[in-house]
């Protein structure tokens, strides 16, 4: 791999509550080369969306990184000050949200807003953000964008409206975008649309991406490499082939299991049994341990860590044997 | 927009006939205006006369049509108790409302919208802190008694302040104001806190609220993943979000500064509208009534259709299906 363009190391995210810490997020590593998309996947509460709002510094209060450490492009981004990090939202790090129809502010047209995004971060003129913001909409498919460029978000269907926030995401041009279920808002048949749409912009610009959803259909098609969360950790990552094909953790495995496959008929999906625990309430050792088909002892004493498998890495004691596939490491 | 002004025109007609017909009513049923004018000694021929000259004996449809008619012609009869003509009257006491309403209002604006930011803002800082407790003060006070209060401090301790009247005014044609000259700009401070401090907090709570809310939106965050600077995010995404209901709010409350100035103008003898209805009551000058309550409903009216055109200037969501903007 490349120098990577964005790089997290140990991030741990903890929210002071009146009980105690919680640890929301706890020892997160990964990394994404230029140009490169990572898929993120889990249930909902995994930690997900949290790792993306960590890497743009837009944690909810009061969330706060508590340990780790976040590299772009080799700078460390985690401790900047408020008015530097923000510099680098929009400019290096573009962000795209879930539901379009509340992600637009409703009293700006969409070429104020765009406009407005560039003038913030690129040494333009008015006029020439005027000319590249409808550029921009053309870029992402909106038709007459010439004459649209002075509409509402109101007068925009959901589709069309998140072709503008992905217009909005890029138009600063930064390095890496993150998408955080850029298509769950979306009616199924706009999501083939859109997801081809970021997949072709990121490519042409060069983007990288963490594109975060639990639609592991959307993360076969779109991403390079994938990591799946549970409990805040990440328990798999992976090229995206061996991680769908050949799942090491068996958390993975029982997401895979669980998406329908399209040529068999079939009387019932598999799915995990139980839940994924609250924070509060994290197991010790493993935290999938409870519901994990293939528990043994050291499982519910240990936390595992990533550790290589196949051409993955895993977190799951299975895997703790170096003749498992170390030597791919 | 021209067909849009015509339709709110058109609807404020029934409210302003139905104001008309309660006032056209204290005539016939608050006090009897024959008797007033009659005074104590009268023969009956002089009574039916009077009667008939007034138009009393006539049906009371034709009363009222009577009424309407000389109403949009400005003309509301002669004041029982000072003789003159009510529109007169109405017109000298008007520009001292007018410009006590309108300062109060602006120091409820002014203080009120910044105050409100900030709070919503800052909403864990002392200052905002002390804004709140002293929106509780400014909302829980009746205002007669701000007003004495004020009085007391300003005028009678410290002595920096008139505690009545208007002052020297200047006038400007037929407009009297106290504007241009100091001693009527010191005049105008005590009644314009007195009547503009519930107002002002009243506002500075809502604005508050509506930060708060708006500050949890979607798009502000969106608006923070965008890079977009603090200043930009607050006052204009946010604030902007939050002026349909304020804006809403303080269209009523000055129409209410303007109607209930009355408290205030008692307070500090102040020489509007408000005291000349309220020494109107004390003798039941009806026609003085009866053309102040019209003319406060023609206010409301006047106001609440700036308001819908604020709306529209406002909010693009409104001005959909009337032809774009």
């Amino acid at each position: 791999m490349a120098a990577p363009l964005l790089e997290v190391r140990d991030l741990r995210v903890e929210f002071p509550s009146r009980r105690g810490t919680l640890t929301a997020l706890d020892g997160i590593s990964f990394a994404i080369a230029p140009g490169e998309v990572l898929g993120m996947v889990g249930e909902s509460g995994a930690g997900k969306s949290m790792t993306g709002a960590a890497v743009i510094g837009l944690l909810e209060p009061p969330g706060r990184i508590a340990g780790g450490e976040i590299r772009l492009a080799g700078e460390r981004i985690d401790n900047l000050p408020y008015e530097r990090l923000r510099r680098l939202r929009g400019k290096r790090i573009g962000a795209i949200f879930q539901d379009p129809l509340t992600t637009l502010n409703p009293l700006y047209s969409v070429g104020r807003q765009l406009s407005e995004t560039m003038l913030t971060h690129l040494p333009i003129s008015p006029a020439e953000a005027r000319r590249r913001a409808i550029g921009w909409l053309e870029q992402v498919g909106i038709p007459a964008a010439a004459r649209r460029i002075d509409s509402y978000p109101h007068e925009f269907s959901g589709g069309m409206r998140q072709r503008v926030v992905i217009a909005l995401a890029l138009c600063a041009e930064p390095d890496l975008v993150i998408a955080d279920e850029p298509t769950t808002a979306l009616d199924v048949s706009i999501q083939a649309q859109v997801i081809a749409l970021l997949k072709r912009l990121a490519r042409e610009q060069g983007t990288a991406m963490l594109l975060i959803t639990h639609d592991m259909g959307v993360i076969a098609e779109t991403a390079d490499r994938v990591a799946v969360m549970y409990a805040g950790r990440i328990v798999e990552i992976g090229p995206v082939r061996d991680v769908v094909k050949a799942p090491r953790h068996p958390y993975s495995a029982g997401l895979m299991a669980a998406i329908p496959p399209l040529a068999a008929r079939i009387e019932r999906l598999a799915q995990i049994e139980g839940a994924m625990p609250r924070l509060a309430a994290i197991p010790p050792g493993c935290a999938f341990n409870p519901r994990c088909p293939q528990v043994f002892a050291r499982c519910r004493d240990a936390r595992p860590v990533l550790r290589p498998a196949g051409a993955s890495q895993a977190a799951c004691w299975l895997y703790d044997d170096p003749a498992g596939g170390g030597v791919h490491g | 927009m021209t067909a849009f002004i015509l339709a709110r025109l058109l609807q404020a007609v029934p409210v302003v006939l139905t104001v008309a017909l309660i006032s056209f009513l204290m005539f016939t049923y608050v006090g009897d205006p024959v008797a007033i004018m009659l005074g104590q000694d009268f023969t009956e021929q002089q009574r039916t006369q009077l009667i008939h000259e007034l138009g009393l004996d006539q049906p009371i449809l034709m009363q009222f049509a009577r009424f309407v008619g000389n109403a949009l012609r400005g003309e509301f009869g002669l004041s029982y108790r000072l003789s003159r003509p009510v529109a007169e009257l109405i017109a000298e006491r008007a520009p001292a409302t007018l410009e006590l309403a309108g300062c109060a209002a602006l120091f409820a604006l002014a203080l009120g919208l910044p105050m409100g930011v900030y709070t919503g803002l800052y909403r864990n800082s002392w200052l905002s802190r002390v804004f709140l407790t002293f929106s509780l003060i400014g909302v829980s006070l009746p205002t007669f008694l701000i007003g004495i209060l004020l009085i007391l401090v300003f005028s009678v301790w410290l002595g920096w302040l008139p505690s009545f009247g208007r002052g020297d005014t200047v006038q400007l044609g037929w407009w009297s104001t106290g504007l241009l000259t100091l001693s009527g700009l010191k005049a105008l401070v005590l009644p314009s806190i007195t009547l503009g401090l519930f107002q002002l907090t009243l506002i500075m709570r809502l604005v508050r609220a509506e930060m708060l809310e708006v500050l949890r939106t979607d798009y502000i965050k969106f608006a923070r993943a965008r890079g977009l600077t603090d200043r930009a995010i607050n006052f204009g995404h946010a604030l902007k979000n939050t002026l349909v209901p304020v804006i809403t709010i303080a269209g009523l409350q000055l129409g209410g500064i303007i109607a209930f100035a009355i408290v205030t103008e008692t307070v500090f003898q102040w020489p509007g509208m408000g005291l000349l209805f309220i020494q109107s009551v004390g003798v039941a000058d009806i026609p003085v009534m009866a053309a102040y309550l019209l003319l406060i409903a023609l206010v409301f009216v006047a106001i609440n259709l700036i308001v819908d055109l604020l709306y529209y200037a406002v909010d693009p969501r409104l001005r959909i299906g009337r032809g774009g903007h």
